[in-house]
Parts: structure tokens; sequence; C-alpha cells
């Protein structure tokens, strides 16, 4: 019988040193969400990019080079709005800076906010597109039926690795609420 | 009459209540594992109609049987059950049954935790598939309809389904990580004296690795889904772009779990297929040492590969060329595995009895499941072939001919020694072939439409596909038809038939056909010594 108890106490040990381990890994699943961030914003995987302004004084211009800039729009589900690019490319010398415009139309008979995210590929410039003044940088409200030009400046960094001759900037508004 | 023999009859014999509440409230290693493989082969039947009537509407290009919703409905929960109702639990019955008779232990280390384990399952069950029945009396719209997968937005503006998912699959994995935890600490404390871990039979190692990724990876998915959960309803933003979350990072949480779920599913198999092959061999195991050593290099490399599952999602060239090495460096402990089992067989003295037949299929289907699960790795080629038809044939290579035929042999293999009785050879062997050919014609095509560019998960296609969809659907009914036959096998064993000697088969070897069969109630209550 003493045995017996031993042997109890002994499972009693192993299994409780394996619900540290399931509490640990349960942990490490919510460590990854900002492990996530931040790898991301490092590496600039993902295309995420900075959402503050830059200073232009740090742009250095390049005019031996070129670089295509393309730009793509979306509206997601739950936000009756028009949004595109007033133009689908620009050709810029790196450090150049360079101001595009976007135009929004709200289409329903509400006032509703919107949140543009952007979004760069290849995932490797995202980290040197630099925008000076973004409509991205603040929520964007429209009256019923109003249309607002969109302004965005902005410049590629010198820093652009060689390889990449063309990138591309998304947009994609949501539904912000007020 | 002395009050001695009476409690000398209460220690040994099967003294238990009877009804149902011997199942309620049983602690003995055999009737949860019986419970555990009941449950399993019922909902293995429950997905299997589910996926039947995919194949029917898909036997015809357009939609003929069913709207798009139900169809999406249907997919989902038919994956949710195979794996989570079905192939795990089978694997778990049989750790349950077997485990304690191949080290010696009397029982299971921890019972009233097997007990729970077991009796979390059905509600699970019930919650994955209620909305079904709900959306009868207008009650939300239906089950899970964003596949198994879950993935965000489309989980997050899903109805009350995906609620329903997501506590499913808690309690689901609460029931998998009791299960693994009984088992590891089974395994490292309860082995007969002179019973080293060098010495333990294969099944007991594969299942231990299984139990460590258990316990390291269900959390993680639990936790993920629980996200959702909170995004959906209170009002957090970890999947939502416009919040500053991230939908790709679902895809990360989701597959860290995913991927070594898929070697969850399949090493109990790889651990009892070799103990098979050397019994209707007659000879040893080839390469014990070096089997044991690539379960372990095929469990660590499981948990380092994930992102092999969404190559299209979008990945920087030196990421994508990570996951395709070191998926692809996964296919060199399984090949000496394979090379293991054939080596067992080669020059043995061998029979084709049904567990044999299945085996040596399994090792053939098994294959094909891993030399396309390559093609897939080639982050070139998986460009073309992501979300295909060419993706379902190769996991349901591995995983119904790989999980479920590996599973069937299993039961052939340990039905003598459970019920004491020998199942109907002829009919056995009618079932293999049955379901080995029907298995092909239904996967076969499907990966030629793969090829060809035919999406999964979408209830049309287009009319070159007609053809190839026909035969795989008529190959899909069949398959089904013929799990019927297994049943009735398994009934007409358990009710009766020839009688099972205690060490069923000529060539077998382990403990567990020292003991009668069928086995009584308690056994190895004094443990066996292995020298």
């Amino acid at each position: 019988m003493a045995l017996e108890q031993a042997q109890a106490a002994a499972n009693k040990k192993l299994a409780l040193k394996l619900v540290w381990i399931i509490a640990g890994a349960l942990l490490f699943a919510f460590a990854l969400v900002p492990l996530y961030d931040v790898i991301c914003s490092v590496t600039g995987l993902n295309g995420k990019t900075k959402n503050t302004a830059e200073s232009a004084a740090k742009a250095v211009v390049d005019l031996k080079r070129e670089v295509t800039v393309q730009f793509v729009s979306s509206v997601m589900p739950g936000l009756g709005w028009n949004f595109y690019p007033k133009q689908s490319s620009v050709v810029v010398h790196p450090g150049q800076v360079t101001t595009v415009m976007f135009e929004a139309k709200n289409i329903t008979n509400v006032e509703v906010a919107g949140q543009a995210i952007p979004s760069v590929t290849p995932g490797k410039a995202s980290a040197h597109l630099k925008k000076i003044e973004c409509f991205c940088f603040v929520r964007q409200t429209l009256k019923p039926g109003e249309v607002k030009a969109l302004p965005l400046r902005f410049f590629v960094s010198a820093e652009l690795p060689k390889d990449v001759q063309e990138m591309t900037l998304s947009y994609s508004f949501f539904p912000a609420s007020q | 009459m002395s009050t001695t023999t009476v409690a000398h009859h209460d220690e040994h014999h099967d003294d238990h209540p009877t009804g149902i509440m011997r199942w309620l409230t049983t602690t003995n290693h055999k009737d949860i594992g019986t419970m555990y493989l009941t449950f399993s082969l019922v909902m293995f039947l429950v997905g299997g109609s589910m996926i039947l009537g995919i194949r029917a509407e898909l036997f015809k290009p357009g939609l003929q049987l069913m709207n798009p919703e139900f169809f999406n409905q249907l997919i989902g929960v038919h994956a949710l059950i195979m794996i989570f109702a079905a192939l795990m639990p089978a694997a778990t019955g049989f750790a349950n049954w077997m485990l304690p008779l191949q080290i010696g232990a009397p029982d299971m280390a921890l019972p009233r935790l097997n007990n729970w384990g077991f009796w979390i399952l059905p509600p699970s069950a019930i919650l994955l598939t209620l909305p079904f029945t709900l959306a009868l009396f207008g009650v939300g719209d239906g089950a899970l309809a964003t596949g198994w997968t879950f993935y965000p937005p489309l989980s997050v503006q899903g109805g009350i389904g995906v609620d329903f998912a997501i506590f499913a699959v808690h309690l689901l994995g609460i029931s998998s990580v009791l299960g693994s935890i009984n088992i590891i600490v089974t395994i490292y404390n309860m082995r007969a004296p002179g019973m080293t871990l060098m010495k333990m039979p294969m099944f007991a190692w594969g299942w231990l690795i299984t139990a460590f990724l258990l316990i390291a990876t269900i959390p993680v998915l639990a936790g993920a889904v629980t996200m959702l959960l909170t995004d959906r309803h209170f009002g957090t933003h970890f999947f939502d772009a416009a919040g500053g979350g991230d939908p790709i990072m679902f895809q990360h949480l989701f597959w860290f779990f995913g991927h070594p779920e898929v070697y969850i599913l399949l090493l109990p198999v790889w651990g009892f297929i070799p103990q098979i092959l050397q019994t209707f061999s007659r000879k040893p195991m080839y390469g014990y040492k070096a089997q044991v050593y690539s379960l372990w290099a095929i469990g660590a490399l499981a948990v380092v590969v994930w992102a092999h599952h969404f190559f299209t999602a979008g990945m920087p060239v030196p990421a994508l060329l990570y996951f395709m090495y070191s998926t692809m460096a996964i296919s060199l402990p399984l090949a000496v595995l394979f090379y293991c089992w054939i080596r067992t067989m080669w020059k043995g003295s061998m029979s084709f009895e049904t567990p044999m037949l299945f085996t040596v299929g399994w090792i053939i289907l098994f294959g094909i499941g891993g030399l396309t699960g390559l093609v897939l790795a080639d982050v070139a080629a998986d460009a073309q072939y992501h979300n295909s038809y060419f993706v379902v044939a190769h996991f349901h290579y591995t995983l119904f001919a790989g999980g479920i035929m590996g599973i069937m042999a299993g039961v052939y293999y340990w039905l003598p020694k459970m019920t004491g009785h020998m199942y109907n050879e002829k009919l056995g062997k009618t079932h293999f072939w049955l379901t080995a050919i029907s298995f092909n014609v239904t996967f076969i095509p499907q990966f030629f439409v793969g090829l060809a560019g035919m999406p999964r998960r979408i209830p049309d296609y287009a009319l070159q596909f007609a053809e190839f969809n026909m035969i795989s659907t008529v190959g899909a009914f069949v398959l089904g038809l013929s799990q019927l036959l297994f049943v009735y096998i398994i009934i007409s064993c358990v009710k009766g038939g020839k009688k099972a000697t205690d060490k069923v088969w000529e060539g077998a070897q382990g403990l567990e056909w020292t003991l009668p069969s069928p086995p009584p109630y308690h056994s190895f209550t004094e443990q066996p010594v292995v020298k």
C-alpha cells in the first residue's frame, strides 16, 4: 500500500509539472502577438509601414536612379465609400519629395469615419517609403455625399535596395468608430 | 465464509456498477479505451456522411442539392470532426487500452482525469454540430462556414456557428491535453520493472512524442481561437487591420498548432505499425533505435515548419526558403522510418491477415501522401497548387490512408485481444480491398483536377472537371458504404466468433499478448519483470 501511495504522489507531481508546460504554452501564444509586431516592424515583413510623419530634410536626392511607385486602393465591407488614387503610378528619384492625390466619396446618406491602412510590396521596400504628410495619419470623416481630396506627400529613401525598381503602396479604408 | 474472502473477491474481480453508471463513472483504462474507440467510430461515420453530401453536390457542375453556405459548413465541420473527434480519440483509445498492457502497468496513472478527458468529448461534438439543428429552427445561420482553419476576417464576420466551433475547440483541446498528461505520466512512472525507455514498445514512443507535441501546441490553438472570440465580441483587434492587428498573424498562430497536429495524428500510428509488421513478418523490427531517433527528429522539426501552409500569403524570400528547406528536411527521418518498415518485412516469413494487408497498403498509400507533400513544399510549385484539389488529395493520402487506414490496421490487430473473439477474416479482407481501391478511385482524380487548377472549398466548378469529379464521387460513395461493413465486422466480433488464443497471432511480440483474450478487468496488478 505504501508503494501505491508513493506511486500516486509521484504521478501527481509529474502531472503538475506538465500543467506548467501547458500554462507556458498558453502564455507563449499570447506573447506571440507583440513578438509578431516587433518582428514585422523591425524587418518590414508583411509590408507594414510606419504611420508617422518623417522630415523631408533627411532626403538625399539621387537623380541617377528612378523608381516606379504604384498605388492601389480598396474599401473594406461596411464602409459605403468610393476611394481611388487619382494617378495609378508615379516615377520618382529616390529622395525627391512628391505629392499624390487620392479621392474618397461617401455614397451613403449618413456621416461615417474611415481609417486608411497602408501596406507596401515588396516587404523589403516598406521601410524606405517615407511619408511626410498623409491622410492615413488620422481618421477621415465624410458627410453624406461629400467628396474629399486626400493628399499624400512622400519620398523614397536613397537607401532603397538596388534591385527594387518598382514598389506598390496599397491603402485599404476600414470603417472606424467616431 | 469469512470476510477475507469477500474482500479478496472485491479486489480481484470485475466489480463495477452496471448499466449506464458503469460507463459514466468508470476509471478503468479498458472501459475508457472502449468508449474512446466507440465515440471515434460514431464520429467517423458522422463526418463521413457530411463529406458524402459534399461529393453528391460535386457529382455534377452547377448547384443541385444545397446552397453554397451549407456546402461551406459541411466542409469545415467534416474536417473538425474527422481530426478532433474521429482520428485523435481513436489514437487516445488505443493508448488507453494498450499502453498499460504493453508496458505492464495495472492502469493509467491518473484514472479520474482519464474519465474526465473522455466525457468532455461528447458535449464538444454536440457543440460542433448543434448549429445545424438550430438553423432548422430558425436560430442562427448554421455551423462554422469558414473551413476548419477559422481564417479571419471571414471568421470574425461569421455567424454563431463560429462561436460554437470556438467553444468546441476549447473543450476538445482540454480533453486531448488531459489525455496527454495522463499518457506522459503513465509512460514515465508506470513501466514494469526492468523496462527501460529504450526497451519500450514503439507504440509507447510514438505516443510519448505525440503527447509532448499536444501539450506544447494545443494551448497555442486555444489562445488563437480565444483571441478570435474577443475580436468577435469584445472589441479587441488582434486580427483586425483597422485596429492595428493583422489577419496574417492568425495564420501563423493557427499553423504553429496546425502543422504539429499532422504529426499528432500520425505518430501513434507510426508507433504500432512496426509492431504489426514484426508480428506478421515473424522477426523483430528492424532499426529500433533509428526509429526512435527519427520519431524525435520529426517531432522536433514539426514545430518549426508551419509557414509552408501559407506560402502564398506573402513572405520575404529568405523566409520562404527557410520554410521550404526545413519542410523538405522532414522527409529525411521519414525516409529512415520507411526504410525500417520495409526492412522489417525483408526476408521475413510473411503472411497477409487483414491487419497486415492494411499495413502494407498503408505503407504504399502513405508513401504517395509523403511524396506529394514534397511537391507542395516546393515554394515555386506551391504557388500553382495552393488551395487546389491537389492539396485535398495530398492530405487525404496522409490522413485517410496514413491516419485512418493505419487505425484500421490497429483495430484488426488488437480486436481479438480486446474482445476475445476472432473477427471474420474473409469480411476483413473484403473490407480492406474495398477501402483501398475506392480510396484511390476517390482521390487520384483529385490530383488531376487539382493540377488542372480546380480550387477547393467551392461548390461549383468548370465543365472540364466534370468527368474526374464524377469518378471521385462514385469512389467516395463506395468508400463510405464500405465502412458499414467495417462496423458490421466489429459488432459481430464483439458479439461472438471463434475464440481467440492469448497470443492471437503466431508472431506476436510484447506483454499484451501474455494476458488472456480478453484480458481480465484488472490486469498486471502484479507488475511483470522485463529482462
